[in-house]
């Protein structure tokens, strides 16, 4: 059972991001795996526990993704590779998607990809769905539990309504929340091993792609308006008054 | 009239969700403001109902496929129902809403159609017959403008960021049969059964959030039972301390949200979560209590329209967002507001 793992590195979710002189920045917070990825990894490495075969995080980004993908590594993952381009700068989800389903077919024989729900960057969200599409492969998209049952996958869904269980044939790609288990801290050895670790590096032409037309521009990119809040802090004697007044207040905002 | 925007109409076994009429709403103005028309798609079985519903909200032309292989969503034969009708209808936009479900399978309908797709987006403006969107990044930390340059213009609207339509009963239409595009054999997902939550509102569609934080662990004067370890006892407690955050939100009609900081403490499933990995909320009242607000929980709830926060910590970050604040005890306060709530609110 081969396991892909698409990772992004994104700054770390604690950092202030913000638009300074036309840039975003985010002062001195590291940059990290995307944390809802990190739930894809550690989905894999368990399945590998259970299941063998090779786990490998795969992130197409700019030359800088080493770090997500060495912490991949120093999870327990057996390979990475980035695909970085020069014609990938600025690219869209589907551009995303394209390259990440050729690089999976370049990998080959893979029984399964494995996301995160979605990047807390962009917040986009269609990674996983749309790089099954390419690919020509179900999507068992927000999996809070995974069973293999040969041939077939079996996962638990999230959804609005409640949880659905849902079976797959392999190959598949299967995005997964936070339920799925909370993920492994790189081991001691793991972490050695991964700054010694040189990282393969693929382009467009190593994936026999052309450079692809974005269907996406972003124009601009602000800090959300100020909101102005009056604060009012309420008071009384006793909890009973606080609560009536507050409850009076809240009554007066109209919101109920 | 040709169709210039095409709708996604999502629905839970026949039962159109609201968020799904908000789109409507949406592509109804787009319509009227590119001078054409809206249609919307709808898949599913013994689904005429909702889709004669589609035109008191607005629609012109209503497509819908009525099988057994749709009985429930799967994305795959539900992205290609939605791929065919844009292939022949050639809209200018391809509108869906926000949902597990309309996100994914606008995902899917983009690479079908080799187009753009801008999820979740809270505003549209249309310059020149091309559409300019908003949607917040970083959960909201930055607010990105995109467009979408190729056609369909595909596009997931947020949920209780565009206004809801008036039903007109008196609109009606004869909605158009269309196949599944996909054999039943050929689909590779199978559902196999489904466990639908328990009562409780939805945080996604809730008018009204109460949250709690860490805090809610925090009481002294609980007396956990004695065979629990000390995690236990903590979790115990906990507990304790949501009933009194669920209480005050069944008297409000209202969700319970959570931070990441009690999710991850194992007090609350994680579905409960809002922040920048949990949910992005909106909703017109947000009630945290015992929550000291990390940037990452700010994030999600910051547009909310009032904002109350309790907490024993006068300088807890939430309260520079909070319009009320109560520097206090939630143990104290939450059972006398709910109280209040009941009188006043009559429940």
């Amino acid at each position: 059972m081969n396991i892909v793992v698409c990772i992004k590195q994104v700054p770390d979710s604690a950092a202030k991001v913000m638009v300074e002189n036309g840039q975003v920045t985010w002062g001195d917070a590291p940059l990290v795996m995307n944390p809802w990825d990190e739930y894809a990894v550690e989905a894999a490495l368990l399945l590998q526990e259970e299941q063998g075969g090779d786990v490998t995080v795969l992130s197409v980004g700019g030359g800088d993704v080493d770090e997500a993908l060495k912490i991949g590594l120093a999870m327990g993952c057996n390979n990475a590779i980035l695909v970085t381009d020069p014609a990938l700068e600025r690219a869209d989800s589907q551009a995303t998607a394209r390259v990440l389903a050729a690089a999976i077919q370049k990998i080959g024989d893979v029984q399964l990809v494995f996301c995160g729900k979605q990047a807390i960057d962009g917040d986009m969200g269609v990674t996983a769905a749309q790089t099954a599409r390419v690919l020509g492969w179900p999507i068992l998209s927000l999996a809070s539990s995974i069973k293999m049952e040969e041939p077939l996958i079996r996962v638990e869904r999230t959804v609005e309504e409640g949880r659905q269980v849902v079976e797959g044939n392999l190959p598949a790609v299967v995005s997964v929340v936070k339920d799925i288990a909370e993920p492994r801290y790189p081991s001691f050895m793991g972490i050695r091993k991964a700054s010694r670790a040189t990282i393969p590096v693929w382009t467009l032409e190593d994936l026999g792609l052309e450079a692809p037309t974005f269907h996406v521009s972003w124009p601009e990119l602000n800090n959300p308006p100020v909101q102005e809040v009056t604060n009012e802090i309420i008071t009384g004697d006793s909890p009973d008054d606080v609560a009536n007044a507050l409850a009076d207040k809240i009554l007066g905002e109209k919101v109920l | 009239m040709s169709n210039k925007v095409l709708v996604y109409i999502d629905h839970f076994h026949g039962e159109v969700l609201p968020i799904s009429w908000e789109s409507l709403g949406v592509g109804r103005k787009l319509a009227d403001e590119l001078g054409g028309d809206v249609a919307v798609v709808i898949g599913g079985q013994d689904v005429k109902d909702a889709a004669n519903q589609a035109f008191h909200y607005g629609a012109d032309q209503v497509y819908y496929a009525d099988d057994s292989s749709l009985v429930d969503y799967r994305p795959e034969p539900f992205a290609s129902l939605v791929s065919q009708i844009a292939r022949e209808d050639a809209p200018d936009v391809l509108l869906f809403p926000t949902t597990t479900r309309g996100r994914e399978l606008a995902g899917m309908c983009a690479i079908d159609l080799n187009s753009g797709v801008l999820p979740d987006v809270t505003a549209l403006e249309v310059q020149d017959g091309k559409l300019t969107a908003t949607r917040p990044v970083y959960a909201g930390k930055l607010i990105a403008t995109v467009v979408c340059d190729s056609t369909p213009q595909i596009i997931t609207t947020r949920g209780r960021a565009f206004d809801k339509p008036e039903l007109d009963a008196s609109r009606t239409g004869e909605p158009t049969q269309v196949d599944a595009p996909l054999p039943a054999d050929d689909i590779q997902t199978q559902v196999i059964e489904y466990s639908e939550e328990e009562g409780g509102v939805s945080l996604n569609d809730a008018a009204v959030i109460v949250s709690g934080g860490r805090g809610v662990s925090s009481n002294p004067n609980l007396t956990p039972p004695e065979d629990l370890d000390e995690k236990g006892a903590e979790i115990w407690r906990a507990q304790q301390g949501f009933k009194l955050v669920g209480d005050l939100a069944t008297v409000l009609g209202a969700a319970v949200g959570a931070s990441r900081a009690a999710v991850d403490a194992g007090y609350i499933p994680y579905d409960q979560q809002v922040g920048q990995t949990g949910r992005v909320v909106s909703p017109d009242l947000y009630i945290a209590c015992g929550i000291s607000g990390a940037i990452q929980h700010l994030a999600g709830m910051r547009t909310s329209k009032v904002i109350v926060a309790i907490n024993k910590d006068p300088d807890a970050p939430i309260f520079k967002l909070a319009r009320y604040g109560v520097v206090g005890d939630l143990f104290q306060i939450l059972p006398p507001l709910t109280e209040a709530f009941r009188s006043r609110l009559d429940k």
